[in-house]
């Protein structure tokens, strides 16, 4: 087949389970390829002789080379190849804003749709979860030296999985009673199944890497306690930490909540369960859900779930600027949640009990773009209005928790609180410490963190053998 | 690491003392500080105040007042089962200095809370007065440790059948009006009574410091459940407290936010109950 007749193939859309079936249950709604329609799609790819897409790839899959054994219906090899540089691709081929990175630099997508190249991850990775295609190399020599990690979130797991197939004594220390960070307390079962996350840490189990869950640094234990007597490096990678509130009047009524705590009881505690669960979660009859991201997405879609009436969207920029993935407004449009954007709430109302009943909005307008590169919102005078709610989830990001800088010397800050790291190495300004993650440079994606993960594991290695 | 059940007794009446294998919390605790606890894979999180640690042996005692279904679960536990998750010490210790007199008044269960506070205030030099409240003599609490921990103690009953009839605060009352010196006050207890410490405090500009016990999920700052006005800003009880400046806590949002979760608490505690009293029931056959 020539790269004219390739790209006369349609993308094939991955099958979803029906909004109407899937509103009322957790279970996951992109349902992902069989083997044909992966191999159809695999086709569209023209293999490129250098290739756009891995250049936007944060990890630097080779997109092409993966693509390739899949036409060839060699799956374990495109497997193999992917697992090179990308240690959680049933993860990545299930969350990543591939239309903001391999899949916006892909050259067929230029005329028509690109390649659907996290349809195809996840095909591969599915099949090799499946079938054990490719199997982690435990034959490692050790080198003796013990590697301790904080988090075990995507950059913590990407960071173990590396250093202990370098043939370090890793250990993860987790906050939670589970490990997985982001992945099982914050991303729903309805997006990224738990049984994925619970693989990929039994994967990790049989490499010899240990988790100590129930483990807070800085509290439980320090960084000071640990560096230099048992380990000789400390990747940190503890998350984003405090939820932020838009500190407006009302915020602090009964039926308030941030995103972090409402998908915490469902997701980690399983509070949709309630009472053979025993976490409970408050969720009324007209919910509103303030922020433009995933997690605004994820809180508004698992809020559906939980049988309100009417959910709301609340962004204060355009839908164009909203940050989340594409296919997650998609979803949550289709599931019937509205969206109100250029607006933006300005306070809460109570009811006699002091729980939330209303909230009054302002219309945004777009003006000017701000540092972030987005076009700043400006309120219009004039445009308040209210809408009346039970439930307000606050998804508008978080702070950087201060506590393992307040434990440990040495560290510097930059910015809002992130740890300063170099970026070549990840290493911040105290050596044999290095950081990734939210921690390190702000809120970004699963990917971005899993690629610093790397990256530190790297030079984590590099530094470890010096010593 | 599931955590070993050491000791359990009865203190008084639906009052239960625990001693808990926890030895990386009992290396770290520090006066004000708590514990996440959950019992088993279903169960939920929830605050506990560390009432003492021995790092010797690796153990937290816990002091749990039955109130809810998760505390009628722990009340129910015996020497030698595991909960199968702790973590901690959580939040900012109390801030302990020679202050000179310091008045501690605990309602309550809240007494288990200011016994490791007073024993490290006496041990620093403070004069420590402890003025210890419960509704009736059975259910006082610690009156022997809280005897040790300070140089002088009051108890007071609600019904008079022990100590001195009449309201935690009342001898606080009556040593400000007779001008006693006091450099600080720590109330713990019922939030009426921490509200009313604060009050009466107030006036006299007497540092008074509470510690709150809100809703709580992850008990790390991740959450914001547990979020209270303190003045202007809104502050994370888990990792800003459990303690703050009396006198500037929000106690209307307060008692409204513990609210919150209230009607979900009658349930579970309805269906547990219902589930304990069927016991003979086979496994399985409860749902059908």
């Amino acid at each position: 087949m020539n790269p004219q007749e390739r790209m006369k193939i349609a993308r094939h859309p991955v099958p979803t389970r029906a909004p109407e079936s899937r509103i009322r249950c957790f279970e996951e709604v992109a349902l992902g390829y069989d083997e044909a329609t992966a191999r159809e799609e695999a086709m569209r790819c023209i293999q490129c002789r250098k290739p756009a897409c891995v250049e936007g790839c944060p990890v630097a899959i080779d997109i092409p080379g993966f693509i390739r054994e899949i036409v060839a219906g060699n799956i374990a090899s495109a497997a193999a190849i992917i697992k090179r540089t990308n240690s959680l691709p049933s993860i990545c081929g299930r969350v990543c804003p591939q239309e903001t990175q391999c899949e916006q630099k892909c050259v067929i997508g230029r005329k028509g749709k690109p390649v659907a190249i996290g349809a195809l991850e996840r095909f591969v990775a599915d099949c090799d979860r499946q079938y054990g295609l490719t199997k982690p190399d435990v034959s490692v020599k050790p080198t003796g030296k013990k590697v301790a990690i904080v988090g075990s979130g995507p950059a913590g797991l990407t960071a173990a999985g590396t250093l202990a197939q370098l043939g370090h004594e890793v250990t993860i220390f987790e906050a939670f009673h589970k490990p997985g960070g982001v992945l099982v307390y914050g991303i729903p079962e309805f997006r990224l199944p738990k049984q994925i996350v619970r693989e990929e840490v039994s994967t990790l189990e049989r490499l010899g890497v240990q988790f100590e869950l129930n483990v807070l640094i800085g509290r439980t234990l320090t960084i000071d306690e640990i560096l230099g007597t048992e380990y000789s490096a400390v990747f940190l990678a503890p998350g984003a930490g405090v939820p932020q509130f838009m500190n407006i009047p009302g915020e602090n009524l009964n039926g308030v909540c941030s995103a972090n705590e409402f998908l915490t009881r469902v997701n980690l505690m399983k509070a949709y369960l309630f009472p053979e669960y025993e976490t409970p979660v408050y969720c009324g009859k007209r919910v509103a859900v303030i922020g433009g991201g995933n997690t605004a997405m994820d809180a508004a879609r698992t809020a559906l779930r939980l049988g309100p009436e009417k959910v709301y969207i609340v962004y204060r920029r355009s839908e164009k600027e909203m940050p989340a993935r594409l296919e997650e407004v998609e979803h949550a449009k289709e599931e019937g949640i509205e969206f109100l954007c250029l607006t933006a709430p300005i306070a809460y109302y109570g009811d006699s009990r002091g729980w939330v009943s209303e909230m009054e909005c302002i219309k945004m307008e777009l003006s000017e773009p701000d540092e972030s590169g987005r076009r700043r919102p400006v309120p219009i005078p004039g445009s308040n209005h209210r809408i009346s709610v039970d439930t307000v989830i606050v998804a508008i990001g978080a702070k950087t928790n201060d506590l393992i800088v307040k434990t440990t010397g040495g560290l510097s800050v930059a910015k809002k609180g992130y740890l300063l790291v170099d970026p070549q190495t990840q290493m911040t300004a105290r050596p044999g410490i290095f950081a990734g993650g939210d921690i390190a440079g702000g809120e970004a994606t699963v990917i971005a963190a899993m690629g610093q993960g790397r990256v530190a594991a790297h030079s984590i290695h590099r530094y470890v053998m010096e010593q | 690491m599931p955590n070993e059940v050491l000791e359990k007794r009865e203190l008084a009446p639906r009052t239960h003392y625990l001693r808990v294998e926890a030895p990386l919390v009992a290396s770290h605790a520090q006066p004000g500080q708590f514990i996440i606890l959950r019992l088993h894979e279903k169960g939920e999180r929830i605050p506990l105040t560390i009432a003492d640690s021995d790092p010797v042996e690796g153990s937290i005692t816990l002091i749990v007042q039955e109130i809810g279904g998760t505390t009628k679960q722990i009340a129910a536990l015996r020497a030698g089962d595991h909960v199968s998750d702790v973590l901690g010490p959580l939040g900012t210790p109390s801030e302990i200095e020679n202050f000179g007199t310091v008045v501690l008044l605990g309602g309550g269960f809240g007494i288990a809370a200011i016994h490791p506070i007073a024993k490290k205030l006496r041990a620093i030099g403070n004069r420590v007065i402890s003025i210890l409240g419960a509704r009736t003599k059975e259910l006082l609490i610690l009156e022997k440790e809280m005897r040790a921990a300070s140089h002088e103690v009051i108890i007071v009953t609600d019904d008079g059948s022990y100590g001195r009839q009449g309201l935690v605060i009342d001898p606080l009352k009556e040593m400000i009006a007779q001008g006693t010196r006091i450099d600080r006050v720590v109330a713990i207890g019922p939030l009426p009574m921490m509200r009313a410490v604060a009050e009466l405090t107030r006036p006299y500009g007497i540092r008074t410091v509470v510690s709150l016990n809100p809703v709580m999920v992850d008990g790390t700052g991740m959450c914001g459940g547990c979020r209270v006005s303190v003045g202007e800003a809104t502050r994370f009880a888990c990792v800003d407290g459990p303690e703050f400046d009396a006198h500037l806590v929000n106690f209307d949002e307060l008692v409204s936010r513990t609210q919150m979760y209230r009607d979900f608490e009658r349930f579970h505690l309805c269906k547990l109950e219902e589930k304990l009293s069927s016991t003979s029931v086979p496994e399985g056959a409860v749902n059908k």
